[in-house]
């Protein structure tokens, strides 16, 4: 079996062990439609893994993760782990973790929710249960436990 | 207050003092904002400021203090309960009863509008149309927020005002068997009701027609708190051995058409005929206003609880907003 090939990156971020086929909601997060031109994405899809059976990967070149955005990828992408790049060594590699409370990152699905409203506030939402993981909009109560289609 | 002439059984001091300091400058958004043993003081509390309610003897240890009514959608009984409870308590109200008066009108968002209230008074008592406005509001203030209902989320101080129905009906909160009746789904009064009971160790059965069950996050996180659910949607057989019909209001527009909502409000009518079949100790409770819920013959009968349930929303709400409020100092008010 051939070898799978990915161009090492100079500096940028890895994001390893990706559930199959979200790939492309991981680079949503990562927001590359606004990375300069000059980086390179590299997404592998489908890949076998030891851990998972398969999983994705996507690199990125000159990108590092804002705690937001790591806090988005422990719920799209619990089995993740981030490798930080520099001079084409990993400098810190680590799994994401999921905080007890998420803010800014998704929007409630109450539509009548204060939170969607015009307000000088984010969205904020407390972990009650982690497997599977149950979150709890701080303002209304109301609970979540799929957040793709929520995602701010 | 000092050297004021004082009515008969005026009463300032130990009485209402210090029972418990717990809720001192505390927010009350939902009813998961209080432990089982605060629920037991307020409406220990509550029991004792019965007489001071009902105007039969006077006591003043919000003398000075200013309670704000907020209340950005209609409401009678909730807020001139409130607001009976804080004049009761020796205390007065700056009240916004029309939000359409107000600086939202010109756009200003709810958190500044809150945040100006709670620098003119001591607490602030919320309703809004939306979820979440308490939890918002008690962002944007430093004094207390009580949380009176907001959209079809949290209603606190009514779960308290139900559960000091049962228990002066019954002298205890344990065990007891409890059928929820009616709207379920989108019935705010039950869903704190429910969670509450549970953790008295409640036996609760649902009874509600298919599309206005409890939601399962609900029910899985009412049954996790220690409620024992049953559900069984005919009335009849629900009642039996029950302790208290809690019956609430199904509303017209939550069906698609008039046939099909007179059908259901029609199964669950509760009369004198349905009350046979219960035990002769069972309450009827209701949130109020009933719309046909129930039949007005069953007001004589010693089942109904409902206005007496009404009643006691400004005792409890006495009590909540004096343990909130009051230092327990002789005469005076904390902050």
């Amino acid at each position: 079996m051939r070898e799978l090939k990915i161009t090492p990156i100079h500096h940028g971020t890895v994001i390893d062990h990706i559930g199959s086929g979200l790939a492309l909601e991981v680079l949503r997060i990562l927001g590359v439609g606004t990375l300069d031109k000059e980086s390179t994405v590299s997404v592998a899809m489908h890949v076998r893994s030891g851990k998972l059976g398969w999983k994705d990967i996507v690199k990125v070149e000159n990108i590092e993760l804002s705690p937001r955005t790591v806090n988005a990828l422990a719920l799209i992408a619990p089995t993740a782990t981030i490798s930080i790049i520099h001079d084409y060594k990993v400098r810190e590699k680590r799994a994401v973790e999921l905080p007890d409370r998420i803010v800014g990152v998704l929007r409630c699905p109450n539509a009548n929710c204060i939170s969607n409203q015009p307000e000088p506030i984010e969205s904020e939402f407390e972990v009650v249960e982690r497997r599977p993981v149950l979150l709890r909009c701080t303002f209304c109560e109301r609970t979540l436990s799929e957040f793709l289609p929520h995602l701010a | 207050m000092a050297g004021a002439t004082r009515p008969a059984g005026f009463h300032t001091g130990p009485l209402l003092a210090a029972r418990t300091m717990a809720l001192r400058g505390r927010d009350v958004v939902s009813i998961r904002d209080l432990a089982r043993e605060e629920i037991e003081a307020v409406l220990a509390e509550a029991e004792k400021m019965v007489p001071f309610a009902e105007g039969t003897k006077a006591t003043r240890p919000l003398d000075g203090a200013i309670v704000a009514m907020a209340f950005f959608e209609p409401s009678t009984r909730t807020r001139l309960s409130f607001e009976a409870a804080v004049h009761r308590l020796g205390g007065s109200c700056l009240t916004i009863a029309d939000a359409g008066a107000t600086s939202l009108r010109k756009g200003e968002s709810l958190y500044d509008t809150i945040r100006m209230l709670s620098s003119y008074a001591d607490a602030i008592v919320i309703r809004h149309p939306s979820e979440g406005a308490a939890a918002l509001a008690a962002r944007a203030s430093d004094r207390p927020v009580i949380n009176a209902g907001d959209g079809s989320g949290q209603h606190p101080t009514q779960t308290l005002l139900d559960l000091a129905t049962m228990r002066e009906a019954f002298g205890t909160l344990t065990g007891l068997k409890v059928v929820l009746l009616g709207d379920l789904k989108y019935g705010r009064t039950v869903h704190s009701l429910a969670y509450a009971l549970g953790g008295f160790g409640s036996e609760i059965v649902l009874t509600s027609p298919p599309a206005l069950r409890l939601p399962d996050e609900y029910r899985e996180e009412v049954r996790r708190h220690g409620a024992k659910i049953v559900e069984e949607p005919d009335v009849r057989r629900a009642i039996k051995d029950a302790d208290v019909l809690y019956v609430t209001r199904i509303q017209k527009e939550r069906f698609a058409d008039e046939a099909e909502y007179r059908a259901v409000a029609g199964s669950y009518r509760v009369d004198r005929a349905l009350l046979d079949a219960g035990k002769s100790r069972l309450i009827v409770m209701h949130p109020l206003p009933r719309a046909g819920e129930i039949a007005p013959e069953v007001d004589s009968t010693p089942h109904a609880a409902y206005f007496r349930q009404a009643f006691l929303a400004v005792p409890v709400r006495m009590a909540l907003l004096r343990q909130i409020l009051a230092s327990g100092r002789r005469g005076g008010f904390g902050r």
